[in-house]
């Protein structure tokens, strides 16, 4: 059973169609990078995933059952988890602050509830161990590379068990190197059975990391095939719309 | 690279001597430190009980308005009504007693006056996002205006059937509660004499005292609270502290709202200890308040500030303009003495911060100028 299905999903914000009847599945354990050129849809779709906004016509399922989210909070319950572009992240706090933030563990000591340090450090440091990114949960995230920014944010979807990681541009504004580790870091989750949408820009980092891709153009789903059976010239020729579809 | 993930991950950036040398709150306190000392010794003055008696209390007003500042201040926001809340807060609960009501009303309505004020610059700042710098200016003026209008711009110094309590809770020491503690056990105990000559020996203001517990008090919440963590995350990152689930405009309404409940209570501590009230009171306040948080340690832009700095900022200025007066210094030189401490104590922790950068910034300003 997919774990993510939509089905006629289409959107209009006035007069302007942003997506048109796209119909999709994300299968458990399955990476698909979701590609389009600007205007082309993508974070209408991912915002529409994670709750920010409801669809027009056309519904949404959730391990084959139906739902309706009217708030981000409802689709997080639902286990759908976002990484957003800009990471979320507080560059004054450490590490594990970041991991907790909105959502820390405390200790009932009298009549009062505190925060748990000890145990929301120890518990990002497991997390981080998970996804074999050397980053410590005390250090401030101001003085961290970019890709142990990442680990945090994505550390962040651990907390809950989700079913859904939706990845918006993670690659877009870190070094080479980083990108690895990045890449490295979906495969983790994937491999943990969850399913993750990668929304990039970047052609190789889709092609390196991805099990299927869908390309949007227009608000309308214009190719949706396994990777081996595609190439980057293809996916560009379905972005720019020099190949109308495959 | 022998070192494993585990080792790596558990590792620790800083050393705790490293961690507290990277403070500016650390240096600030240091400051005091060498300036309490050198006091102690170039003058007879300085290190007798009555001065430093003085001292407490009067750093103790500025510092209790200062802990509020410190957490609006840590959200990146700005309270500039703090002076203007002192007096009209003072002003309810006098007018109050004047008019022959209790203490126990007359403070609690003083108090409300101060949180109405908080509230009302909470929900514009928060719910409406009119910028803090505008919405507290205006209540700067507001509330000030207010309290003209209720005393009718008189000067008030009878306070009803109540006048010696509120003078006792201002103006009174540590001295006081300990003698009545004594006579309330039999001052012929030994419990009781113990108290009595513990109050000959131990005596610290009441607003002092006040300012001990508040700090402890913000301290600890800013460390151990949820409260605590999410306005720190708001100074950070604002929209990622939304995007995470923190309900961003609650917090914002509660640290206006606490700010305003500090300047209340230092406001009714200083009518206690003056005896009277001015509509004058506790002009130009808001400035000294916000200096002493900003040589504290904490950041105008938000994110970071402790309660301690906020206590340490206090004092500081306090010692600088009771040591002017005790050295015989002309008393207008004060301005310049605290100004250049801001500008040292902020410039002073850039230059830690990022020396590369201020090392460029000046070799383009060198070569600007050349060209």
């Amino acid at each position: 059973m997919s774990v993510l299905q939509l089905i006629d999903v289409s959107k209009n914000f006035g007069a302007i169609q942003a997506l048109h009847e796209v119909s999709l599945t994300l299968e458990k354990g399955q990476v698909v990078g979701l590609m389009g050129d600007n205007g082309a849809g993508k974070s209408t779709l991912v915002k529409i995933i994670a709750g920010n906004f409801r669809p027009s016509h056309g519904s949404l399922r959730i391990n084959g059952q139906e739902v309706q989210f009217h708030r981000p909070i409802e689709a997080r319950q639902h286990g759908v988890e976002i990484v957003y572009q800009d990471l979320a992240l507080c560059d004054n706090l450490t590490a594990a602050a970041n991991v907790y933030l909105g959502r820390e563990i405390r200790r009932k000591i009298g009549p009062f509830r505190l925060l748990d340090h000890s145990a929301m450090t120890r518990r990002s440091g497991e997390l981080f161990k998970e996804l074999r990114s050397e980053t410590r949960p005390r250090d401030l995230v101001k003085q961290m590379s970019g890709g142990q920014r990442q680990a945090v944010a994505i550390a962040r979807t651990r907390l809950s068990d989700p079913k859904i990681v939706l990845m918006d541009e993670p690659t877009a504004a870190i070094s080479v190197r980083q990108v690895a580790e990045v890449l490295n870091l979906i495969r983790r989750l994937r491999d943990t059975g969850i399913g993750v949408i990668l929304i990039s820009h970047r052609m190789p980092d889709v092609f390196a990391v991805a099990d299927r891709i869908v390309v949007l153009r227009r608000g309308r789903k214009v190719a949706d095939k396994m990777v081996a059976e595609s190439s980057p010239e293809e996916v560009t020729g379905l972005i720019t719309g020099a190949i109308q579809a495959a | 690279m022998a070192v494993s993930l585990e080792e790596t991950i558990s590792r620790q950036t800083y050393g705790p001597i490293g961690h507290l040398l990277s403070h500016q709150t650390f240096w600030v306190f240091a400051a005091a430190v060498v300036a309490f000392v050198y006091l102690s010794m170039a003058t007879t003055t300085f290190d007798t009980s009555a001065n430093l008696f003085n001292v407490a209390r009067n750093c103790a007003f500025v510092g209790i308005i200062a802990l509020g500042m410190t957490a609006v201040i840590v959200t990146g926001g700005i309270d500039l009504s703090v002076g203007s809340v002192l007096c009209l807060s003072g002003m309810v609960t006098g007018m109050m007693m004047s008019w022959e009501y209790p203490v126990w009303i007359a403070i609690p309505l003083g108090l409300a006056a101060a949180l109405v004020c908080g509230l009302v610059n909470g929900i514009l700042i928060a719910y409406v996002g009119v910028p803090p710098f505008v919405v507290t200016l205006g209540m700067m003026s507001l509330a000030r205006s207010l309290a003209m209008v209720l005393s009718g711009n008189q000067m008030v110094y009878n306070f009803g059937h109540d006048h010696a309590k509120l003078v006792a809770l201002g103006g009174g020491s540590t001295r006081g509660w300990f003698l009545r503690l004594a006579e309330w056990i039999g001052p012929d105990t030994p419990a009781g004499s113990f108290f009595t000559w513990l109050a000959g020996m131990v005596f610290v203001p009441n607003p002092a005292v006040f300012l001990l517990v508040f700090a402890l008090i913000f301290g600890f919440a800013f460390r151990w609270s949820r409260w605590g963590r999410h306005i720190f995350a708001i100074g950070g990152n604002e929209q990622a502290a939304e995007l995470t689930g923190v309900n961003v405009r609650r917090v914002k309404v509660s640290v206006y709202m606490l700010s305003a409940l500090m300047a209340g209570t230092a406001g009714i501590l200083q009518v206690g200890w003056l005896g009277t009230i001015t509509t004058g009171m506790g002009t130009g306040m808001e400035l000294i308040v916000i200096a002493a948080v900003v040589i504290g340690g904490a950041n105008l832009m938000g994110g970071s500030g402790t309660a301690f700095g906020a206590v340490v900022g206090a004092v500081l200025i306090e010692m600088i303009r009771n040591s002017l007066t005790l050295l015989g210094i002309n008393p207008f030189w004060q301005g310049t003495f605290v100004g250049t401490f801001i500008i040292v104590a902020v410039l002073f922790d850039r230059i830690r911060h990022n020396r590369e950068a201020i090392v460029e910034a000046w070799q383009s300003l060198f070569r600007s100028s050349k060209g």
